[in-house]
């Protein structure tokens, strides 16, 4: 698998990817079509429900992260089961700022202090809350508090040379290990319940289709962005090397190049993006929660990768609508039943598809 | 012995005039079929009367076994039940009482059990009018256990009584007791003895100096019992893992299986009164088998495609994971299932020195002992066992010597599922058995077997053995989940600065 | 409303099936009912995951009053329909399936939530698009929304008379109180409450001892000692325990293990009920109690009748009633009582209709809605029985109305109103 990705692409592999290039752009267009449509009247044939551009929208940012998984991942053979907690702590960063806009109107009316921490006694703000009532400082550490940890944990992982499965056992308890820490209502952020009841984004009131529509259109401009970045990233000479080391690390090494550097700057830029789609999927759910840290969330994208097809970019992407597609679906449909056909589908595809949805598409093309 | 109780009792029972003896226990008895609070003066009256009838009748009430006929009547125990006859229900300041009334009557019991837990609810009750019955019941009292109860009994009777002698006595003697009880009941003595608040001060003082290593002990004993569940949760997790290199993300699901198999043999088990207490026992294999059959299922139809890709059969174990976990929930349904633990696992058991120890933890550190000893003695001793190290140490050169190393293969998942399955058992003696059962103890099985040593079983013993401790004495001062995260954020460091854990193993095989 | 002999004919698979239908086609059969199109109902419970143990019980209930409705002749004359999602015990997940059952599968009210936070997550979407939310489980209060019924209790209705009743001479006269909970927003709310009623009381802040553990916490031994330590001190002494769901089964079987009787440190509970004990041998809690506003060892007309409908659906013998579902019955006969006084399903009207309404609830009281959007309760204090079942001890003499506002917290003074 790796192989055909890393060589030149034969003639007719560069005819498919023209076709994929069309049907990709299409797809962009019918998705920035959505919020669009959603304005026609109620009874008109292509009215999209609020339902559909809202579900929609959070499948957006779950793309995003399937991308920063897949950059680590499929190119760099890092499999972090711990993004979920970058894309949390991106999620807590914005829902900070969201919290702090609610300002006066929250139940007990207080200035500054959110409610749950009136409740909770608090006489005022602790220091890590400062600066969050400013969007750009929230937005910043929606990328930079991720950028921070994924480079303390990935220094101290690469520099003792974990890899492989060990890797992924020290992301996972990573990631436990703040689930249980934010749980704690000592933490300061809402324990269980977390934020919930957002009022406002930039000066917009969240919950009219206004809003959904800019959060729509910013998670898909930020989808392009993050995609054309690891494009460029796996596209340039860095990320030859990244397969290699995916491939070979060892002989990476003995070849002179610094390998732990290259490592830790492919993870730190996956959990930054990571901490972008946390931060847009929050306000378009309103809600931010320590469940977002659970181990079986950080296992779930990576499946979305595994599905879609690792080492594509656009297998993560396409991973990440369908199971999730798929997952909204079933819900309704077969609410007993979702979890054998879900799980099926996780097992169908590490057996029988390797190479992920992408593959089945490739490898239909004549 | 017993003529002479007796006959003890007949004296005190004459005492009273006959008659007047007569009405006053028929007056109580029927009280007790009276609202709560007739019945807690009931109760006390008919403990008060000393008349050993009362005895059978209290205990039926204390059991819920007593009675009541439609007409409010009370049924004698043992008699048919009448139709539309209910037990009589009692509260907790009934349960009090009785307690006391039972504990006074049955002093004198001819049975030392009795005596034993007479003595000590009478201790409970703190009365000073159970005084003089314990100096009487003392008086004959020869074996050495329920003398010091009843010695104790009587400290705590003079405590509340008005001989300020006899309360210094009292005092000293709760001191030397040096139990939590004795502590409580000096503690509320001092309110209403100022002027020998520096007597019980100092006797306080000397139980709590006794308590305080006791609750060392206790705590040692909490960590290892914790530490001899992660050991049994991650034992199995130690043979995918740490022989064959498999991640088994389902590996929780196979501990549930075995809980389930446990309350299933249960269930079976229901129709067959004499066995039942030896359920338990009986699903250790049941489940065994139940969790290695599903486990060499697994291996068989789906692992082996994926061997040499550890992270896809992460993710696929995963998908598994899902799908038993949903199989469960809709054969058993998603409610908790009740596992019984048999008499010999309830209750507290005081080792020498005063630490009390839970029955149930202590089989299962007993349980999770043997198991790793058997686990090593399967590896060690069996043909199975040099078959699977071979393939492990190198497969083609074990399959050139004539090992069928598919069914090595096989029969290692098997056998580390099985494993999984036995610690089901364990577990449900302690935990929920719901569908959700194996989800908790993932993680943490994971990072006991890295933390450990992957490969390496003394590993995972000392391994387990020491997070189980270290979070048990972090818990009272960081509270149990800042105990938990200091606890997991340390391992991370210790894995970063030895990434093959306490026991790494030398050579090739550790290079998985 | 006598609602005799309800002999379902149809069994749950294809009540459940027909639940499915409606959201993916229209169902083939329209028997007898009037030519407008079915009435919907949404259930929004988790039917995977770590709720999935208490919530599954509330879609049967819900299922089974749809059952029961449509025996009856459906509601208006048409059709009752309900349509069944698993938000899966995954918060925002909640909120997505929310805005799907009022968006695209058009329900007329939701029946719904456990969690509180769950209850949080949807309630933005419910006020956004004005829908109706009939909430079953007992809360910490602090929130009154025009979208939501609670019926379930508010802290008056539960906490409060169960510690008055520890502090009384049936309760055992408890003068220190430990404080157990999980750390969550219902018991961090109600141990305010507590502690500040016990305050009032006379009980001093060293006599109260406050612990919390995360969900599912399974390792009991370290806090039931430190609990008979602090029982050690010379005061008669009680467990009052806002412990979830599943954390109760490790904890109750170390109180017995560790040997802690009804008689010495009583405990009274507010998560537990008939089918949490179901998990758990009972013989050595006896004693123990829980405070609800229903149990199912209630005598009442109401209570047999709702039991027995409850067997037939089921057609399970050890399945038990509890007060979730107690609640959720009373929720639903209401909202059916509201739709026929309002002759129609629209949400304000509804809303209107339901000030007011009575139900001869399985507790054995009528329960009325208040404006409040809370029900009337009464409180019943009961002992756990070897059976797994509860004994009321005490109860009130009448149901009584929610402060889902407590004054027993300062800040609620601060409260912007309307």
């Amino acid at each position: 698998m790796s192989a055909t990705l890393a060589s030149p692409a034969p003639p007719r592999a560069a005819a498919a990817r023209n076709v994929l290039r069309w049907v990709l752009i299409g797809a962009v267009l019918l998705l920035a079509l959505l919020p669009v449509l959603n304005r026609l009247p109620l009874d008109s044939a292509l009215h999209v429900s609020d339902f559909v551009v809202s579900v929609t929208g959070k499948w957006i940012t779950y793309a995003v992260l399937a991308l920063a998984i897949d950059l680590a991942w499929g190119y760099a053979g890092i499999l972090s089961l711990g993004h979920g907690a970058f894309f949390a702590l991106g999620g807590y960063a914005i829902g900070m700022h969201l919290m702090r806009l609610i300002g006066p109107r929250g139940v007990y009316g207080h200035p500054t202090l959110p409610d749950f921490m009136v409740f909770l006694g608090y006489r005022e703000l602790p220091w890590y809350w400062w600066g969050f009532d400013h969007f750009p400082f929230a937005l910043l550490m929606a990328l930079a508090v991720p950028g921070v940890l994924a480079a303390v944990v990935g220094f101290l992982a690469f520099r003792s040379r974990i890899t492989g499965v060990y890797f992924s056992i020290i992301t996972q308890a990573l990631t436990y290990a703040l689930m249980l820490a934010f749980f704690r209502n000592d933490m300061g952020f809402g324990g269980n319940n977390g934020f919930t009841d957002f009022k406002e984004l930039l000066g917009m009131p969240l919950n009219t289709p206004n809003a959904r529509a800019m959060l729509f259109y910013a998670s898909l401009a930020s989808l392009l962005g993050a995609y054309w970045l690891c494009t460029r990233v796996t596209r340039s000479k860095l990320g030859r090397v990244l397969v290699a080391v995916r491939d070979a690390e060892s002989r990476v090494r003995f070849l002179g190049y610094d390998t732990t550097r290259i490592k830790l700057f492919v993870f730190v830029l996956s959990a930054v993006l990571a901490g972008l789609a946390g931060a847009l999927y929050v306000p378009q759910v309103g809600i931010i929660n320590p469940g977002e840290f659970s181990p079986g969330n950080s296992i779930e994208a990576v499946v979305w990768v595994a599905v879609g097809g690792r080492g594509t970019l656009v297998g993560a992407v396409l991973g990440a609508f369908s199971v999730n597609a798929l997952k909204t679906w079933l819900t309704s449909v077969a609410p007993d039943l979702w979890l054998f056909a879900l799980g099926g589908l996780f097992v169908a595809v590490t057996l029988f598809l390797p190479r992920g949805l992408i593959g089945l598409l490739r490898r239909r093309e004549p | 012995m017993a003529r002479l109780i007796r006959a003890v009792l007949l004296l005190l029972a004459l005492a009273l005039p006959a008659a007047a003896q007569q009405d006053a226990f028929d007056a109580a008895v029927s009280g007790l079929a009276g609202g709560f609070n007739q019945q807690a003066e009931a109760v006390e009256r008919l403990g008060a009367l000393g008349d050993p009838r009362a005895v059978p009748l209290l205990r039926a009430l204390a059991d819920g076994r007593l009675l009541k006929r439609p007409d409010g009547g009370l049924v004698p125990p043992g008699e048919a039940a009448p139709p539309g006859a209910e037990p009589v229900r009692v509260n907790n300041r009934v349960r009090v009482a009785l307690r006391g009334a039972l504990g006074r009557l049955q002093l004198v019991s001819p049975d030392p059990a009795e005596r034993l837990a007479a003595a000590e609810a009478v201790f409970r009750s703190r009365d000073a009018a159970n005084a003089p019955l314990l100096e009487a019941a003392l008086a004959r009292e020869s074996l050495p256990r329920i003398r010091s109860q009843m010695e104790l009994s009587l400290a705590a009777s003079r405590l509340v009584a008005a001989d300020k002698g006899a309360k210094r006595a009292a005092i000293a003697a709760l001191g030397a007791a040096g139990s939590t009880d004795a502590r409580a009941l000096l503690l509320e003595a001092r309110a209403a003895n100022p002027a020998l608040a520096a007597e019980i001060q100092t006797a306080v003082a000397a139980i709590d100096r006794r308590l305080s290593l006791r609750r060392m002990a206790e705590t040692l004993f909490q960590g290892l019992s914790l530490g001899s569940v992660l050991l049994l949760a991650a034992l199995g997790l130690a043979v995918t893992f740490g022989v064959m290199g498999v991640i088994n993300m389902a590996h929780g699901e196979m501990v549930m299986l075995g809980a389930y198999t446990t309350f299933f043999v249960q269930e079976a088990l229901r129709g067959v009164p004499w066995l039942l207490p030896w359920s338990l026992p009986l699903s250790v294999p049941a489940a065994f088998l139940v969790a290695a059959l599903v486990g060499a299922a697994i291996e068989r139809g789906l692992i082996r495609h994926l061997y040499g890709r550890p992270l896809e059969t992460l993710l696929m174990t995963f998908g598994v994971g899902m799908i038993l976990q949903q199989a469960v929930r809709t054969l058993f349904g998603a409610q908790n299932r009740e596992v019984l633990s048999p008499p010999w696992m309830q209750g507290t058991l005081t080792l020498p020195g005063g630490v009390s120890v839970t029955q149930n933890r202590l089989w299962i550190i007993v349980f999770g002992v043997a198991v790793l000893l058997a686990v090593l003695a399967a590896i060690r001793l069996t043909r199975f066992g040099l078959e699977m190290r071979a393939v492990v140490q190198n497969r083609r050169i074990a399959a050139t010597m004539g090992i069928r190393t598919g069914r090595v293969d096989a029969l290692t998942f098997a056998f580390g599922s099985g494993v999984a399955g036995m610690a089901g058992v364990a577990l449900s003696q302690i935990d929920n058995v719901s569908p959700n059962l194996g989800t908790g103890y993932i993680i943490d099985s994971f990072m006991v077997v890295v933390f450990g040593g992957v490969g390496s079983l003394a590993g995972t013993l000392v391994g387990a053995m020491t997070l189980g401790v270290v979070n048990k004495v972090l818990e009272p001062w960081a509270g149990a989940v800042l105990a938990k995260v200091a606890v997991l954020v340390a391992l991370m460091l210790f894995i970063q600065r030895r990434p093959r854990g306490l026991f790494a193993l030398r050579g090739r095989a550790a290079e998985g | 409303m006598p609602t005799t002999a309800v002999r379902p004919a149809v069994t749950r698979r294809a009540a459940l099936a027909a639940g499915l239908g409606s959201v993916l086609a229209a169902p083939a059969i329209r028997l007898s009912f009037g030519q407008g199109a079915p009435i919907r109902v949404g259930v929004l419970h988790s039917l995977s995951g770590t709720m999935a143990i208490s919530e599954t019980a509330l879609r049967d209930t819900v299922l089974m009053m749809v059952e029961w409705i449509n025996a009856r002749g459906g509601l208006l004359g048409r059709r009752v329909e309900a349509a069944v999602v698993d938000p899966a015990s995954n918060w925002p997940l909640f909120a997505e399936k929310a805005r799907e059952l009022l968006q695209v599968a058009k329900v007329d009210a939701v029946f719904g939530c456990w969690t509180s936070v769950s209850r949080k997550s949807v309630l933005p979407v419910f006020e956004e698009l004005n829908g109706l939310l009939f909430y079953p489980v007992q809360y910490e209060g602090e929130e009154q929304s025009r979208n939501v019924f609670y019926t379930g209790a508010a802290p008056n209705q539960q906490a409060i008379p169960a510690v008055e009743y520890l502090m009384g001479p049936d309760g055992g006269d408890a003068k220190r109180i430990a404080l157990l909970g999980t750390d969550y927003v219902y018991p961090r709310t109600t141990n305010r409450i507590l502690r500040a009623f016990l305050n009032s009381k006379g009980i001093a802040d060293a006599d109260i001892l406050e612990e919390y553990t995360p969900f599912g916490h399974s390792d009991w031994q370290g806090i039931v000692s430190r609990v008979k330590r602090f029982a050690g001190e010379g005061k008669r002494t009680a467990i009052v325990s806002t412990i979830n769901g599943d954390a109760n089964v490790p904890f109750y079987r170390e109180l017995g293990n560790q040997g802690i009787k009804a008689e010495d440190i009583p405990s009274v509970a507010f998560s537990v009920g008939e089918e949490e004990l179901a998990g758990i041998d009972a013989k050595p809690l006896v004693g123990h109690l829980a405070a609800w506003n229903y149990f199912m060892s209630v005598q009442a007309p109401a209570n047999t009748e709702f039991k027995q409908m409850w067997s037939n659906y089921i057609k399970n013998p050890r399945r038990v009633t509890n007060d979730p579902m107690e609640a959720t019955y009373t929720g639903f006969r209401m909202w059916a009582q509201a739709v026929a006084k309002a002759g129609t399903t629209a949400v304000d009207p509804v809303r209107e209709a339901m000030y007011g309404q009575k139900v001869d609830a399985p507790c054995g009281y009528a329960e009325e809605m208040h404006r409040n959007h809370h029900l009337s309760k009464p409180v019943m204090i009961g002992e756990i029985q070897a059976d797994g079942q509860f004994n009321t001890v005490w109860k009130t003499p009448a149901a009584i109305p929610a402060e889902n506002w407590s004054p027993f917290i300062p800040e609620n003074a601060n409260r912007r109103r309307g």
